[in-house]
């Protein structure tokens, strides 16, 4: 009996080794965000054409929000996607321009185009700190009532928008019909 | 072409691991000697073809070969040549062959001086670190070699080596930490050895004991090194982060003190012997994670090499093997270990228990500190960060009852200590300790500080106990000279060690209570008082290097009027990228350590800058080289060179009466 | 023997020579990841409550760094933040709340307290218990052994008692 006091290192590691087995396949996660479910964070700002914006000015119906910079390349990767949703009416793009320069947010837009409602200019980041962003490119799901409902941390490119965004959309209008 | 004579070599070293593997073991198990003898001649030549690989690894990089993927991935025609060579360890590939080549050296070290064992012994040991190197050199070859080209077309030129490790602690930190931990593999193997014989008696902790001490001392020093160059790369003044890829060696090394310390019972008394047994396959098991963890992307790290999941399920697989395997050996053969004498609730056997139990304990917190976030996700699905504040309430109150007991333990008797007779040895050592602890930083400081008066207690009562052990051990003898001539290196290797831990003591909690900091904006001529520095700031001057030009600032620094130092911060724009970084100055003392870093420039003459006072952070290190230094000396002592004497001398004797005529 | 500790001496100066030495050795200028901002405080206190928070508070975008060693925005923002929230009058409580509102629990080094985190935080303790109950173990069963063997010492000693008899 005693003699199976011995054996409890061994056990003890094989479990040691499932659980570290397990650790490689779980998938490196971006940081889950803390708004979900809560409401747009208020704003009053300027946007990067120069007009005065609050949350007044947020779309009525369920929007994307995009995070993004004239000095961010992955923003310029999924920038065609963000141009077809806005050309083809799918939904509306608001963005918010994070610790960027007023002018050459404008240049960029006028160089790759313009997929955004308008965006929020946030030169100093801290209506990005109030969204909890921690690099752009990140998109926002948010409802018709401006609740966020849903966050993709980097690249919204056609796969993302087909596998995570359209399911989404489909779950909030569906909630939307029932209500 | 020559690439490929190193993955050649490789080749061949692998089938002489697998040979020595497999020949030694059947060798021991069948008593067939010409097999055993075979041990160490293929030790020896594993030891060639790795050495002939790392070689050729080099020889690519300093010769620019970019059509090797790792030497392009690592470095550049610009790169100096020193840094040429060492980014042979500076991705994945390279430092695992670095890795293994130390494990063959470790093999040939314990080949070369272990005449005094017997033949079934030293071939079981260099069986099982041959089949180590066996998994080791699979592993390369199947996903990690170092030789891989890149075809079709070769670049022009490299990626370059990472600009962080162009420094003089790469090229020290990873090779002795490699060092260290490997050798750790020799006590397993011994362990092993042990267990597969089912004997296990004096002799074989007697054997085990240089290694056991050499490794760890290179271990420490491995740790100290990456400890010292995190400090000054960082530039805020921090030494250790908790890091994932810091806390493996530790584990490990907590592991190997508890066992250096098991040993030194089972050596003496025969007690613990399958405990020492277990200690020695945790701290290889120890070594193995921290190969595991750095390699496998299994948790985030600014240290981690570039993740790769196939790589850590391989790693995982030896790990499990060799791990589990022992684990499971060290089940079914360790009962029949016999223990030897018993011993008192009070006694050195049972102090040196304690230490064992809460070395253990620690290595098991910052363990589970380590892997709970991975933990924590796979439960909950959600993230969560443990660091320095964690590990630190942890760890600092264990490590501080264990140095409380380090006072107590030296002085105590094996088997049976009265409890009067400690009274009477440390009764005034207390009273001493404490004494000096509340007057010496109240002189120094002129205030009460608790962080002070602790830490300067405990290390007064290990120093006091220290001394007064030296006493007693001297005080039958004519004179104090003679006395310490008297005494073995092994109890000097102890002292010093423990001297160290005072040290590294004093060095921790005084320079993370009084460490000064302060950022200011200085224009040209103002100065700022930080303790009883004064800093000045004299301007700065446009200067340029090879690939930068750079604003290089003067600062005046004096104490009480007296000049100390002058100091050179920069701040760099590197021409090829255009990035701005900042250069720190340090002024580096025994007793403190000064240092500025600039930042932005405010305004004509004005920049910002950020001005440290940390006393006595290199006491932290002093304090490492003395551990360091103690396991060296110990290993040293001569009951481990007496054997060999003993067998030389009968020859000589022999020989010589054979040379007297008559006979 | 003597040559060979001689050698072993030299040896061991030698080591604790050079690493001396690498130790006290002042540096030239070397690039170091810190960040210098120069954010004023009113009181000493301030600052030191300052750098605290921003040593245990993590910084999201990075691999595995607080914000005090940080040198990306979103932590030179947070920075920021800490300095306007403490020259504001809040507390390091009220300042955290506000972190914890917008990044969570990923952003404090020091875990908080909760069901999930019991066995984090009472685990070294429990680990403490085991160790002192296996150490008891060890110690009685070696002196389980030491009474034994004195009951065969006692059949032995009969044993040599009969043969020197003989």
């Amino acid at each position: 009996m005693s003699k199976l006091k011995f054996y409890i290192p061994v056990i003890a590691f094989m479990a040691l080794a499932i659980l570290m087995w397990r650790g490689l396949y779980l998938d490196p996660k971006e940081l889950p965000s803390m708004l979900i479910d809560k409401p747009m964070p208020a704003f009053e700002l300027t946007s990067v054409d120069g007009a005065q914006i609050s949350n007044d000015e947020l779309p009525d119906k369920i929007f994307l929000l995009n995070v993004w910079g004239s000095y961010c390349l992955p923003c310029l990767i999924e920038h065609p996607t963000l141009m077809r949703l806005s050309e083809e009416g799918e939904i509306p793009v608001v963005g918010v321009n994070y610790r960027d320069r007023q002018n050459l947010a404008q240049e960029w837009l006028l160089d790759n185009g313009n997929p955004f409602e308008f965006s929020i200019l946030d030169e100093n980041g801290r209506f990005g700190i109030d969204l909890g962003v921690y690099g752009a490119p990140e998109t926002y799901l948010v409802d018709a009532n401006g609740v966020i409902r849903f966050r993709h941390v980097s690249v919204l490119d056609e796969n993302v928008w087909r596998e995570e965004f359209e399911p989404a959309i489909a779950e909030l209008r569906s909630e939307g019909a029932a209500q | 072409m020559i690439p490929e004579l190193g993955s050649f070599s490789l080749i061949l070293a692998l089938c002489l691991s697998l040979m020595l593997g497999t020949v030694s073991l059947a060798g021991a198990s069948r008593n067939n000697v010409t097999w055993m003898n075979l041990a160490r001649p293929l030790s020896a030549g594993i030891f060639v073809f790795l050495g002939f690989s790392i070689v050729i690894l080099a020889a690519a990089f300093v010769g620019d070969d970019f059509s090797v993927k790792y030497v392009a991935e690592h470095s550049n025609t610009t790169l100096p040549t020193r840094y040429k060579i060492t980014a042979v360890w500076g991705g994945h590939e390279g430092s695992f062959l670095l890795w293994t080549f130390m494990m063959a050296g470790w093999m040939t070290a314990v080949a070369a001086c272990s005449k005094s064992m017997p033949l079934e012994f030293v071939a079981r040991v260099l069986g099982v670190l041959g089949l180590l190197c066996t998994a080791y050199i699979l592993f390369m070859l199947g996903s990690s070699n170092p030789f891989a080209r890149i075809v079709p077309l070769p670049p022009a030129d490299g990626v370059d080596l990472n600009s962080a490790l162009q420094d003089i602690g790469f090229i020290v930190h990873p090779p002795t930490l490699y060092m260290g931990y490997v050798g750790l593999s020799v006590v397993f193997a011994f362990a092993i050895a042990a267990l597969l014989s089912g004997r296990m008696d004096a002799a074989w902790a007697r054997w085990c004991r240089p290694w056991a001490n050499t490794a760890w001392a290179i271990l420490t020093i491995g740790i100290a090194l990456g400890s010292w160059w995190a400090y000054y790369e960082l530039g805020w003044g921090g030494y250790w982060a908790w890091d994932p890829v810091e806390n493996p060696p530790l584990i490990t090394w907590l592991f190997a003190t508890a066992l250096v310390h098991s040993l030194a019972v089972t050596e003496k008394r025969g007690v613990f012997k399958s405990w020492t047994v277990l200690l020695a396959i945790l701290a290889f098991s120890g070594s193995l994670l921290g190969t595991f963890i750095t390699r496998s992307g299994l948790l985030t790290s600014v240290h981690a090499f570039a993740a790769d999941p196939t790589r850590g399920i391989f790693i995982l697989g030896i790990l499990g093997l060799a791990v589990g395997g022992s684990l499971l050996l060290y089940a079914i053969r360790a009962p029949q270990l016999k223990t030897g004498f018993g011993f008192d609730l009070l006694s050195r056997e049972m102090l040196l228990l304690a230490n064992n139990v809460i070395l253990v304990v620690a290595s098991a917190s910052v363990f589970l500190g380590t892997l709970f976030p991975m933990v924590y996700q796979a439960m909950t699905d959600d993230l969560i960060s443990i660091g320095p504040p964690y590990f630190n309430a942890i760890f600092m109150p264990l490590m501080a009852l264990l140095i409380v007991l380090l006072g107590i333990g030296p002085l105590t008797r094996w088997k049976k200590t009265s409890v009067s007779y400690l009274l009477a040895q440390l009764t005034k050592v207390a009273i001493a300790s404490l004494v000096i602890g509340v007057v010496l930083p109240l002189i120094v400081i002129m205030e009460f500080s608790w962080v002070a008066t602790a830490a300067v207690t405990l290390a007064a009562w290990i120093s006091l106990s220290m001394a007064k052990d030296i006493q007693n051990k001297t005080a039958n003898k004519p004179n104090l000279l003679a006395g310490l001539k008297s005494l073995s290196l092994s109890y000097y290797g102890m002292q010093a060690a423990h001297f160290g831990c005072v040290l590294m003591l004093i060095g921790v909690s005084l320079a993370s209570a009084f460490s000064l900091e302060k950022s200011v904006l200085l224009d040209t001529g103002d100065s700022v008082d930080l303790g009883e520095y004064i800093f000045e700031f004299k301007g700065t001057e446009s200067v340029s290097g090879p690939n930068y030009v750079a604003e290089r600032a003067e600062i005046d620094v004096t104490r009480n009027g007296n000049a100390v130092e002058t100091l050179h911060p920069e701040r760099r724009i590197y021409l090829a990228t255009g990035a701005p970084s900042t250069e720190m100055a340090i002024d580096a003392g025994f007793f403190r350590d000064l240092f500025v870093t600039l930042g932005e420039q405010r305004g004509e003459s004005a920049w910002a800058m950020t001005i440290y006072v940390k006393p006595f952070i290199r006491w932290v290190w002093l304090g490492a080289i003395f551990m360091a230094l103690g396991g060296c000396v110990a290993a040293g002592d001569k009951r481990y060179r007496k054997l060999r004497r003993k067998i030389e001398e009968p020859n000589q004797a022999k020989v010589e009466a054979q040379l007297q005529p008559g006979t | 023997m003597k040559t060979a500790f001689a050698r072993q001496s030299i040896f061991l100066s030698i080591f604790f020579a050079v690493f001396a030495a690498i130790l006290l050795v002042s540096y030239s200028p070397t690039t170091v990841y810190a960040q210098v901002d120069t954010f004023a405080f009113e009181t000493d206190e301030q600052q030191r409550r300052f750098r605290r928070l921003s040593d245990e508070l993590r910084c999201p975008m990075c691999q595995n760094t607080n914000l005090t060693g940080s040198s990306g925005g979103t932590a030179e923002d947070l920075r920021r933040e800490i300095h306007r929230m403490i020259v504001g009058g809040m507390t390091d409580q009220e300042i955290e709340q506000f972190m914890f509102e917008r990044y969570g629990d990923f952003i404090f080094y020091k875990p908080r307290l909760r069901a999930e985190t019991v066995f984090l935080w009472f685990g070294p303790l429990l680990f403490l218990l085991i160790g002192a109950m296996v150490a008891f173990g060890i110690w009685r069963k070696a002196r389980t052994v030491d009474t034994v063997e004195h009951e065969l010492d006692e059949q032995q000693q009969e044993r040599l008692k009969k043969l020197l008899e003989k």
